[in-house]
C-alpha cells in the first residue's frame, strides 16, 4: 500500500457484493484500467452502427480493413507512443521522424541501393535518435516534452537538408510491397498492415508478459517507488524512448509503401493524431494504466470519423480537426472523472 | 565577473552579441540603419519587425510557464484571429475604411478572449495538464479557422487593415510598437503590482498560494487569456502583413519558436521563476539566429536543425544535472591531481 501513489490506490474488492449485478457494470466503467477502453469500444460500435444506418456500403467488412490500410503507419506511431505516455513522458517528435524516414528512405532508394541495406539502416538511426532523446530525458532530467521539442526540430531540419522538394522512388522493393494485395477471408489487406498487426502483438506481449513491460507500468504509477523497489528504471525509460524512434522509423516506411515518394512536409501535426489515437485508446497521460490494444481502437475510431466525413460528402475534411478535439476533450475529461473518483 | 556570469540573462546576451559578431563580419552594413520615405530600414530594423509577432507571443507564454503550465494553442489562435478578422474585411461593404479595421480587430481580439477563457477553465476548473488541455484548441483550433475562412486563403485588401503589418511610427514599424507595448504592459501588470509576485507562487505551489489566500483559478485563467490576446494581435499583424488569412500555415510551428525564446532567456519549464527581459532577450536570440543563417547562405529552411542545437545546449546548459556531472567530474580531476602530486 505505501507503495502505490496517493490517488491511484485501487478500490476495496467487493468480494461480498455480487459479482455479476450492477455493481461490477459501474466498477468496470469507472475503472481507470478498463473503463476509458470500454468507452472507445462502444463508440466506435455506436459509430459504425450509426454508419450503416446512413450510408449505403458502410456494413462492408472491407471498410474496417480499409481503416487499417490507411492508417498503419498511424497503429505503429500510436504502439511507440502507448509506451512513452506510460511513463508518464511524451514524444513530439514522432511525426517529424517519420517524414525523416520517409525522406531518407527515398534518397538512398534513389542512390541504388538495395532495400535490404536501406531499412536497417533507418531503424537503427531513428532508434538511435529516441535513444539520445531517452538519456536527455533521463540523465539530463529534461523535460520529454521539450527533449522531443529538440528532436522534431533536428529531424525537420534534416528532411530539408536533405531535399527541399519531394522524392519519388521507383525501386522495385517499394513499389512492390505498395502494390501488392494479399486476399484473407475475402478481405484485401497490404503487407503493411500485417507488419503493423505483427508490431501491435509484439507489443502487446512485451507489456504483459516481460519484466521489461511491467517496470513500464511501474514507472509511470510512480518513478519513485519504481526506484525503491529497485527496478531498472533508467534503461526502461531510455529505452522507450528508443521504442518511440524505432516505431516511427518503421512507420516511415510503411508510409513509403503508401505513397511511394518522400516529402519533407509530409505528416506535419501527425504527432497530435498519435496523442489523440493513445489517449482515446484510454492510455492515462499521467502514465500507469492504458494498452496497446486501446490505442488501436483509438487509431479505429480516428479512422471512422474520416470515413464518416467522406462518407457524408457534405461536411468539409476539416470538420476533422473539429471532431478529434471535441473527442480528445471527451476523453480527457472522462479520465479526469475516473482518477477523481478512484482518489 | 563571477556575479555576472552567473545572471541569468548573461548566457542569452551573449549568444546574442556572438551572433551579431558573426554577422558584422559576413555582412559589414549589418548595423547600420538608414532612413527611406520616413521609415527606417536595415537588417536591425527587419530583425526587430519579423520577431515581433514570435516575442508578443513570447511574453504570454512566459506568464503561462511561469505558473507551471504551457499553451499549445497560440498558433491555432493566431490563425483563428486572422482568420476572423479577414472574414469580416472581406464580407464588408467598404473594407478600407477605418470603422471596419477597427471592428474586424475588436471582434478577432474578442474571439481569441474566449478562446483564453476556454484553455483556463479547463486547466484552472477542470484540473486538465496545461499541455494536454491546449492540445485541444492546438488540434480542433485549426479546424475552426478552415471553417471561418471556408477552408480557402482569404486575401485581404484593406488600406487600414494593411497598417498593422507594414505601418511605421515615427519611422518605426508598427509590429514593433505593439511588442514594445506588450512588454511594457506585462512588465506593469506583473513587476509594479503584486500579480507577478501571485503567478511565480501560484507556479511553485497553487495548493498553498490558494491556502495563502490568492485567488489561483482566477489567476490562471487571466494568465492564459493574457497568452490568448498576445496570441491574437501576433496573428492580426502575421495576417495583415501577408496580406492573407491563411488558416493553415499563420503561425505554424509559432508556440515552438515562442517557448524556445522563453527557455533561451532563463525561464525554467518547471514554473516558479520568470524572466520578461530574458524572453526578449531569446525571441531576439531566435531571429537574430535565423537572419544569420540567411545572411551566411544556407537555405533558410534549414534553421531548424540550428534551433534544435540551440534548445538542446541550452536545456544541458540549465539543467541542474549537468552541473552536478560538471562538478562530480572537476572533484574527480582535483583528486587525481593531489594523488599524483604527492
Amino acid at each position: 500500500m505505501t507503495l502505490t501513489r496517493k490517488g491511484k490506490t485501487p478500490m476495496p474488492t467487493n468480494v461480498e457484493r455480487s459479482r455479476w449485478g450492477l455493481h461490477s457494470i459501474r466498477d468496470a466503467f469507472t475503472n481507470p484500467k478498463y473503463g476509458p477502453v470500454i468507452v472507445t469500444g462502444l463508440l466506435l460500435i455506436g459509430m459504425f452502427i450509426y454508419g450503416m444506418s446512413q450510408y449505403r456500403g458502410f456494413n462492408d467488412p472491407q471498410i474496417v480493413v480499409n481503416l487499417l490500410i490507411d492508417n498503419a503507419h498511424l497503429v505503429v506511431l500510436a504502439v511507440g507512443m502507448t509506451f512513452v505516455i506510460l511513463t508518464a513522458g511524451i514524444d513530439l517528435s514522432v511525426g517529424a521522424v517519420l517524414a525523416l524516414a520517409t525522406m531518407m528512405t527515398a534518397s538512398l532508394a534513389q542512390s541504388g541501393l538495395p532495400a535490404g541495406v536501406i531499412i536497417p539502416i533507418i531503424l537503427i538511426a531513428t532508434t538511435g535518435l529516441g535513444f539520445l532523446v531517452g538519456i536527455m530525458v533521463h540523465y539530463f532530467d529534461i523535460q520529454p516534452f521539450i527533449a522531443t521539442l529538440a528532436a522534431m526540430f533536428l529531424a525537420r531540419g534534416l528532411c530539408y537538408v536533405i531535399s527541399a522538394k519531394s522524392i519519388s522512388i521507383d525501386a522495385p522493393f517499394f513499389t512492390v510491397l505498395g502494390q501488392t494485395r494479399l486476399t484473407f477471408l475475402g478481405l484485401s489487406v497490404t503487407p503493411s498492415v500485417i507488419v503493423a498487426v505483427v508490431v501491435v502483438i509484439i507489443a502487446v506481449i512485451v507489456l504483459r508478459y516481460t519484466r521489461f513491460g511491467r517496470t513500464v507500468y511501474a514507472i509511470g504509477g510512480s518513478e519513485q517507488s519504481a526506484q525503491l523497489m529497485g527496478l531498472p528504471v533508467a534503461r526502461t525509460k531510455v529505452l522507450v524512448y528508443a521504442i518511440s524512434g524505432f516505431c516511427s522509423g518503421l512507420a516511415g516506411v510503411l508510409y513509403t509503401f503508401y505513397t511511394l515518394s518522400g516529402y519533407a512536409l509530409t505528416a506535419v501535426g501527425t504527432e497530435l493524431d498519435a496523442i489523440a489515437a493513445v489517449v482515446i485508446g484510454g492510455t492515462l497521460l499521467t502514465g500507469g494504466y492504458g494498452s496497446v490494444l486501446g490505442s488501436v481502437l483509438g487509431v479505429l475510431v480516428l479512422g471512422t470519423i474520416q470515413t464518416l466525413i467522406t462518407f457524408d460528402g457534405s461536411l468539409t475534411s476539416w470538420w476533422t480537426k473539429i471532431f478529434i478535439g471535441a473527442l480528445l476533450l471527451i476523453f480527457i475529461v472522462l479520465q479526469k472523472i475516473l482518477t477523481l473518483r478512484r482518489a | 565577473m563571477a556575479r555576472i556570469t552567473s545572471s541569468r540573462l548573461f548566457w542569452p546576451v551573449a549568444m546574442l552579441v556572438a551572433l551579431a559578431i558573426i554577422d558584422v563580419i559576413v555582412f559589414p552594413g549589418f548595423f547600420t540603419i538608414q532612413v527611406r520615405e520616413g521609415a527606417l530600414y536595415g537588417s536591425v530594423i527587419d530583425i526587430l519587425r519579423n520577431g515581433a509577432p514570435t516575442l508578443m507571443i513570447a511574453i504570454g507564454m512566459t506568464l503561462v510557464i511561469a505558473t507551471k503550465g504551457i499553451d499549445l494553442s497560440v498558433g491555432s489562435v493566431c490563425a483563428i484571429a486572422g482568420a476572423v478578422a479577414a472574414a469580416i474585411i472581406l464580407g464588408s461593404p467598404n473594407p478600407d475604411s477605418v470603422a471596419t479595421t477597427v471592428i474586424a480587430i475588436a471582434t478577432a481580439v474578442a474571439v481569441s478572449l474566449v478562446l483564453g477563457v476556454w484553455n483556463g477553465v479547463l486547466i484552472a476548473v477542470l484540473g486538465i495538464q496545461p499541455i494536454v488541455a491546449t492540445l485541444i484548441l492546438m488540434t480542433a483550433g485549426r479546424g475552426i479557422a478552415m471553417l471561418i475562412t471556408k477552408g480557402q486563403i482569404i486575401t485581404v485588401s484593406s488600406d487600414s487593415f494593411r497598417y498593422l503589418g507594414s505601418g511605421v511610427i515615427f519611422g518605426v514599424p508598427f509590429a514593433v510598437v505593439a511588442a514594445i507595448i506588450t512588454v511594457a504592459i506585462a512588465g506593469a501588470l506583473t513587476r509594479r503590482t503584486a500579480l507577478g509576485l501571485f503567478i511565480e507562487s501560484t507556479g511553485i505551489n497553487p495548493r498553498a498560494s490558494r491556502m495563502a489566500g490568492i485567488r489561483a483559478r482566477g489567476l490562471l485563467i487571466l494568465v492564459y487569456v493574457f497568452c490568448a490576446l498576445c496570441s491574437a494581435v501576433a496573428g492580426l499583424i502575421l495576417t495583415s502583413s501577408q496580406t492573407a488569412a491563411d488558416a493553415n500555415n499563420t503561425g505554424l510551428f509559432i508556440e515552438l519558436d515562442a517557448i524556445l525564446a522563453v527557455v533561451i532567456g532563463g525561464t525554467s519549464l518547471m514554473g516558479g521563476r520568470y524572466s520578461l527581459w530574458g524572453t526578449v532577450v531569446g525571441a531576439l536570440v531566435i531571429q537574430t539566429l535565423v537572419t544569420t543563417v540567411y545572411t551566411v547562405g544556407i537555405p533558410p529552411i534549414v534553421t531548424m536543425v540550428f534551433k534544435a542545437a540551440v534548445v538542446t545546449a541550452v536545456c544541458l546548459l540549465q539543467s541542474p544535472k549537468t552541473a552536478e556531472y560538471m562538478s562530480a567530474w572537476r572533484r574527480r580531476r582535483a583528486l587525481s591531481a593531489e594523488v599524483a602530486s604527492s
